[in-house]
């Protein structure tokens, strides 16, 4: 039996799902290894019963939240599908604010205290409210890369995400460095697998495969200082993907080792 | 006649986002019919405030995978307008060009993707691998890549475009690419008329339903209007006075509910396609023309599901169009040139542009630091949504006495006639009629 895949949409752009339509004649090739028996965006037919469950978009509500355990207990393998799942992307951003805050703004005195769909908390990511096992990143993925995870996973086999930075890509590209040309980039703290897309079409790396679990701390001073920049610059570029890095509770700290480490 | 059933689909397939269509028999009488909208809240106009000029864009184009590119337009025309920035010639063809991509991707996954399986009896795309119509099938992937092509050309990504920033593009095509688009398109435009025909075949399928509305877009005496233009209506003519949209786009509660809705003239009104081919169809391109006469398309078409159609005429357009701005642009020789300079000043800003599904505006105020202080979206999708209950309510009636598979089939192909595009509602709807 072919393996089935499910995909599921939670607080997102959908932009990562059109990724996939996006494959455009390949996703006839990948309908041949993979039974897709869910895909509310593109398709009217539904099964509960998949072997991999693709998640798209951050998590907002408790009735996501109930609704994505649902998934976890029929799926075997869970894969978060983009930015917004793998890190929240950029629906963190409002987390720096109290909820009660961003409604104001948005929806001003409406009275909508009684409504469920309504009742958000800060965002989160997928892995913040089930175990996932596979992450697909950036905002949008790779085409690439999806293709690569799921047919990994459909032949059983453990699919690879690159752990080195997007400089290495960018100078695979030959593009001159965006420092030199005066600009602030992430390429050299962000995990790569974007191809660089983005220093490549001339525009600073915004992070947005999320931040290296090892960045080279000593590189990035080296960089500050070789082109009279800030850490708290660095800082402040980081807050478009990747709110939680400088926080210590995440696990995650942009601090220079001491010699000995 | 004496029936009772409930229609209860939640999440309606085939489109983006989360809406949900209740309809409520009793005795054969309608007691309660309703399209409801259950994406969650995303707050963009919060995560706005405090944000540099240049994050706008890159922030506003995730409100929306599927039209990054109409967001994206929209948030540098408000960030330029409020900063006073002008931008070149090359740049105004360019992003002409870029519009066109993303008008293209965006119909054709509309009307072959998600649209056409209702025309054809099937659940999805994925079934007609195995039928007569591969072959249809094949051709609508190759004008859904064409399209694509062109986005990452143009704009260095299909979904959220890398090149558009403030005051230009941070790389441009050559003249070979250039040139090579222009073959790919030419060829399309021939791919394009067949698919039409295959439409055509099946149009029949559509359901003959008319409910006379307002319907608002952008237009120009210069051109079929999506880059640029004024606010026009079929009820009340143009308004040029752009800063001042709120007074067209009136967002407002119904007040036993939270509903966000908007209207002008009536009720409701309907933006996308069908609201700019009833307005400014005398601007299309020759061959969009014919092909609007082939499926009978006229203006003012009431047939909120020759939207559908609507998009087919746009897209041959879109190529016809396109291959006219390519030609100028090498004619006139294509420059490598630095997106213009930015100058920081306090000011508020407006941006309007025609995406696929409407018309759509930023409004954005800056301080002198360039930060942002306050944004608003009008956001298509949003407006379409009473006009979609309204129909509904004045449908329903028609179709009563259908089988209920049928009745259901039939609310849901005419919610996906609007192609809304719920994942872009920054503002939350939650429409009720009871």
């Amino acid at each position: 039996m072919k393996t089935r895949v499910a995909f599921f949409d939670f607080s997102s752009c959908e932009g990562c799902q059109l990724q996939i339509a996006n494959l455009e004649e390949e996703i006839l090739d990948l309908i041949e290894i993979v039974d897709v028996v869910s895909f509310r965006e593109v398709m009217k037919e539904h099964s509960n019963e998949y072997d991999i469950a693709v998640i798209e978009g951050s998590i907002m509500r408790p009735m996501d939240e109930h609704r994505l355990r649902k998934i976890r207990s029929r799926c075997k393998i869970l894969v978060a599908l983009g930015a917004c799942a793998t890190t929240g992307g950029i629906n963190k951003i409002r987390n720096q604010w109290p909820v009660e805050n961003v409604i104001k703004e948005v929806y001003k005195d409406a009275d909508i205290k009684d409504n469920e769909f309504f009742n958000a908390f800060q965002t989160k990511a997928v892995n913040e409210v089930i175990p996932v096992d596979y992450y697909i990143h950036g905002c949008p993925i790779n085409r690439d890369e999806f293709k690569h995870v799921i047919t990994s996973l459909a032949l059983g086999k453990k699919p690879v995400i690159p752990t080195y930075p997007v400089c290495v890509e960018c100078k695979k590209n030959e593009n001159v460095c965006l420092f030199e040309l005066g600009k602030y980039c992430l390429g050299p703290i962000t995990r790569a697998g974007c191809n660089a897309i983005c220093p490549t079409n001339g525009s600073p790396c915004d992070g947005c495969r999320g931040i290296l679990s090892k960045p080279d701390v000593e590189c990035v001073m080296e960089i500050l200082q070789r082109y009279d920049l800030t850490y708290e610059e660095l800082k402040s570029r980081c807050t478009l993907y990747n709110t939680n890095v400088f926080n210590p509770k995440d696990g995650m700290t942009l601090v220079r080792r001491s010699k000995n480490d | 006649m004496t029936k009772d059933f409930s229609i209860n689909v939640e999440h309606v397939t085939r489109v983006e986002g989360h809406g949900n269509i209740i309809l409520d028999v009793k005795n054969g009488k309608i007691k309660k019919v309703e399209w409801q909208v259950s994406e969650a809240p995303r707050f963009f106009e919060a995560m706005l405030r405090g944000r540099n000029y240049d994050e706008l864009q890159p922030i506003t184009s995730r409100i929306c995978g599927i039209c990054s590119i109409g967001h994206s337009l929209a948030s540098l025309k408000a960030t330029e307008d409020a900063l006073d920035v002008k931008i070149s010639k090359q740049t105004g063809i360019l992003r002409r060009l870029a519009i066109n991509a993303e008008n293209m991707q965006s119909h054709i996954l509309h009307v072959g993707y998600l649209a056409l399986p209702d025309l054809l009896d099937v659940g999805s795309v994925f079934p007609l691998v195995g039928t007569k119509h591969k072959d249809a099938l094949l051709k609508i992937v190759k004008l859904h890549r064409l399209s694509n092509v062109m986005s990452d050309l143009i704009c260095g990504r299909t979904t959220h475009p890398i090149r558009l920033v403030v005051g230009g593009f941070s790389a441009i095509p050559s003249k070979k690419q250039l040139l090579d688009l222009k073959k790919e398109l030419v060829e399309g435009l021939e791919i394009t008329k067949e698919v039409a025909d295959v439409v055509k075949s099946v149009a029949g399928n559509f359901p003959n339903f008319k409910r006379e509305t307002e319907y608002i877009a952008l237009t120009s005496n210069n051109e079929y209007a999506l880059y640029d233009g004024v606010i026009a209506s079929t009820d009340t003519g143009k308004h040029p006075d752009y800063k001042n949209y709120e007074k067209i786009m009136n967002e407002y509660f119904v007040p036993q509910s939270t509903a966000f809705y908007a209207k002008h003239a009536r009720d409701s009104y309907m933006v996308g396609a069908l609201a700019r081919f009833n307005l400014n169809n005398k601007q299309l391109h020759p061959v969009a023309k014919k092909v609007a006469d082939m499926f009978g398309l006229k203006p003012v078409n009431y047939n909120p599901f020759m939207n559908n159609i609507a998009q087919v005429v746009e897209f041959v357009h879109n190529i016809e169009d396109s291959v006219n701005w390519i030609d100028i642009l090498v004619d006139e020789g294509v420059r490598d040139e630095q997106p213009n300079e930015v100058k920081l000043k306090a000011g508020r800003g407006v941006g309007i542009i025609e995406a696929p599904r409407g018309i759509l505006i930023h409004d954005y105020t800056l301080n002198d630091k360039g930060r942002c202080m306050k944004a608003n979206c009008v956001i298509p999708t949003n407006q379409n949504h009473a006009n979609i209950q309204k129909d509904m309510e004045e449908f329903v009636p028609q179709i009563i006495d259908k089988p209920e598979k049928e009745i259901e089939l039939n609310l849901e192909m005419l919610v996906r006639a609007y192609d809304p595009c719920i994942s872009c509602s920054t503002h939350y709807l939650d429409v009720k009629f009871v």
